[in-house]
């Protein structure tokens, strides 16, 4: 061992991993932002599908509950979770992509993933407004 | 590792493929429905359940579930793979997993042909 490797001083780990920490401490790189957030998009997708088949469900039901099930979406407590899923489908898709892309062994090197980061940031989040004009 | 864990089944190629192939015909498949939906006419009920009476919608449809089903199966696991550490409980998950899929599978066949 290198006499440099034996004096550092090392940094205390935070033990649990709490909001603090992830933010503060740990300081997750954007693609590890972007990584995570798309398992937490994949996952809260998974467990909304029963509500969102349950939509579709209902309104293709017949003209009334259409109706029904246009005005319960406009409910601002659903309105507000509906676009949460829309951010969460926007992000999943656009990191997910982005994903195929470094399969191929494209877009590996640090520049371009930290590039292709932002541009999945910003697309989801502009997807979900421009969707979400369009919806409402 | 040690020892050969027995829930989670076929690690590799196979499921990572899979989950690959999947995720690209639901792009596709998303690209088309939302280019259909905001083309033109404003959705009313009318329009949305003859979008439905389609033939072709019905079967992409269906196919965007099937691809759904095999690739939350694949990503759902993985998670719980990774999070999930004493075997009875995470292959109670998995199992909880699988049913839920297939019931989402089916309704959807229910909702498409009625
Ligand atoms: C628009 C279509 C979609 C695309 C392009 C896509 C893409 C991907 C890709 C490439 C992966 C692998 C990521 C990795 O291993 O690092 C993945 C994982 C996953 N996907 Fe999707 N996906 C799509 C739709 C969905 C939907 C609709 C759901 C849920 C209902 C879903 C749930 C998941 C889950 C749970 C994982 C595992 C995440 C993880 O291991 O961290 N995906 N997706």
């Amino acid at each position: 061992m290198s006499e440099a490797a034996v004096k550092t001083v090392r940094k205390p780990r935070p033990k649990y991993l709490n909001l603090q920490a992830l933010i503060f401490e740990i300081r997750l790189p954007l693609p590890g932002w972007i990584s995570i957030l798309h398992r937490i998009s994949g996952a809260l997708l998974f467990v909304a599908l029963v509500w969102l088949l349950w939509m579709l469900d209902v309104s293709l039901s017949s003209e009334a509950a259409f109706n029904k099930i246009k005005h319960y979406a406009g409910l601002w407590p659903v309105k507000l979770s509906l676009l949460v899923l829309v951010w969460a489908y926007a992000h999943h898709f656009c990191a997910g992509i982005r994903y195929l892309f470094l399969d191929l062994d494209k877009g590996l090197d640090l520049e371009t993933a930290r590039l292709t980061s932002w541009i999945v940031l910003g697309a989801s989040l502009a997807l979900t407004a421009f969707l979400g004009w369009k919806l409402w | 590792m040690t020892g050969r864990i027995v829930t989670g089944a076929h690690y590799g190629l196979r499921d990572w493929l899979a989950q690959r192939i999947t995720a690209v015909i639901m792009a596709v498949y998303t690209i088309i429905a939302v280019s259909v939906l905001l083309s033109g006419h404003p959705i009313t009920y009318a329009v949305w359940r003859d979008l439905f009476a389609q033939g072709w919608m019905r079967v992409a449809t269906l196919l965007f579930m099937a691809s759904l089903a095999w690739h939350a199966w694949v990503g759902v696991r993985d998670i719980l793979m990774d999070y999930i550490q004493p075997a009875g409980l995470r292959l109670t998950l998995e199992v909880g997993v699988l049913l839920t899929i297939a019931a989402y599978v089916g309704w959807t066949i229910q909702i498409l042909w009625r």
